[in-house]
This record gives structure tokens, C-alpha cells and sequence, in this order.
């Protein structure tokens, strides 16, 4: 390949990458969480709910009341609960949090560099991983009308 | 064959349409601030509406839904 073609397949590539979608394993990350450090392959065998979530976004304050519930009814059964924050300022994060009390697991993200990981469409968005390791659905956005299928998928990867 | 792979190159790029530039919705928290939303006062632009509304006939279109965070 000449340097022309390599340049054009790079221009081409770059271009075009919001097409990419995260598929297969899920892109391990270690964070800095509540009390201590939060590494996504410590949690290998277990499906986790693996959350996005930011302080500006409306659609996530609706989700946590719901991701406590299900908190609640599957962490016995094996699910692990972490919620990524993507604020800019980890102050604005612990405000939401003092509104919006989580009973799963928070991790800090301010430079932004898991959701890039996950090419994230939307805020905010959330990926069930199965026990091997594998992203197994995604949604993007919140809607109560929709918590039914949401739990089906975590129930479906459960049993996976 | 150069001429070729440029075609090709420009013809892909011209259907991504550019999509992954700007702000990603993870970095959307300054434009999701109430002082960035381009209607300062909902009051006051309904009122601007109405007078629109009765001068041309016309109503709607000048507005676009959601707070910034992509996801509708």
C-alpha cells in the first residue's frame, strides 16, 4: 500500500467512525469510585448493568429510582450495578447524588474516556454484560415506558 | 485505481456526513444549562408566537425539543 491509499483508508476511517458500534466484549476500565477503585474484569461472571449517567441529564434522575429497584431484586442474583458518571466537576455529580441517593455502584469518569470507549449515542445509555464478558444489549436514553423490556434484557442475561 | 479509491473515499465520507464532529452526549453539559437554551422566557415567546400566529396565519416550527442531552 502506497501512502496515498494508507492516507485515504485513515481519512476514510476517521470519517466515518461514529458508525463503529460497540459489539462483542466489553472494553474493560478501572475508575475511581465512592470509596475506593472500581475495575469492570474484577466483576467477570457476573452480568453487569453497566449505566452512563451524568448530573444534567434529566432522563437519568428518572432512571435511579428505578436502577435502585433493580438493585434490589437482582443483586442477589448475581448482577453487578455500576453507574458511570461523566461529569465534568465530581462536585456536581455528589450534589445529584445527595438528591438522587444510589444504592448501586458509582464511578467517577470527568475526563470522559468510557463513554468514548463505548462510543456512547446518547445520555444516557446503558449496556448488560454478560458473565463472559460480551455486551449483550444496550439502550440508549431512559423511558418509564419501557422498564419492562429493560428488565426482560437482564433477566435474558441471566440466563444467557 | 487512485482515482478509483478516491471516489470511493469521498462518496463514504459524503454519507457519514461528517457525523462524528462536534460535541459528544457525554460533553453536553454546558449546553444543557437553562441559560443556553435559546429561549430565555417561554412566556415571552409564546407571546412573540401569538402576535406571529395573528399577523401571518402562520404557527409552529420554530421550536425543537429536548434539554441537550441527545437522547430525543
Amino acid at each position: 500500500m502506497n501512502i496515498f491509499n494508507a492516507f485515504l483508508l485513515g481519512f476514510t476511517l476517521l470519517a466515518t467512525q461514529a458508525f463503529a458500534e460497540v459489539s462483542g466484549d466489553a472494553p474493560g476500565f478501572t475508575l475511581q469510585g465512592v470509596d475506593g477503585e472500581i475495575n469492570l474484569a474484577d466483576y467477570k461472571g457476573q452480568v453487569v448493568y453497566l449505566d452512563f449517567w451524568a448530573s444534567w441529564c434529566s432522563p437519568c434522575r428518572d432512571s435511579f429510582p428505578w436502577m435502585n429497584a433493580m438493585q434490589g431484586k437482582y443483586a442477589d442474583k448475581g448482577v453487578k450495578f455500576i453507574a458511570v458518571n461523566v461529569d465534568r466537576k465530581q462536585a456536581d455529580a455528589e450534589a445529584f447524588l445527595q438528591k438522587t441517593p444510589a444504592q448501586f455502584t458509582i464511578a467517577f469518569d470527568p475526563k470522559g474516556k468510557t463513554p468514548k470507549l463505548y462510543d456512547l449515542m446518547g445520555m444516557p445509555t446503558a449496556f448488560i454484560i454478560g458473565k463472559d464478558g460480551k455486551i449483550l444489549h444496550h439502550h440508549i436514553g431512559f423511558n418509564a415506558t419501557d422498564i419492562e423490556a429493560y428488565e426482560h434484557h437482564l433477566q435474558q442475561a441471566l440466563q444467557h | 485505481m487512485r482515482k478509483k479509491l478516491l471516489v470511493l473515499s469521498l462518496a463514504v465520507t459524503a454519507v457519514s456526513a461528517c457525523s462524528n464532529l462536534g460535541v459528544e452526549p457525554w460533553e453536553r453539559d454546558i449546553l444543557a444549562k437553562p441559560e443556553m437554551q435559546p429561549v430565555a422566557s417561554a412566556v415571552d415567546a409564546a407571546f412573540d408566537d401569538h402576535i406571529y400566529f395573528s399577523k401571518e396565519a402562520s404557527s409552529g416550527g420554530a421550536s425543537f425539543g429536548g434539554g441537550g442531552c441527545g437522547c430525543n
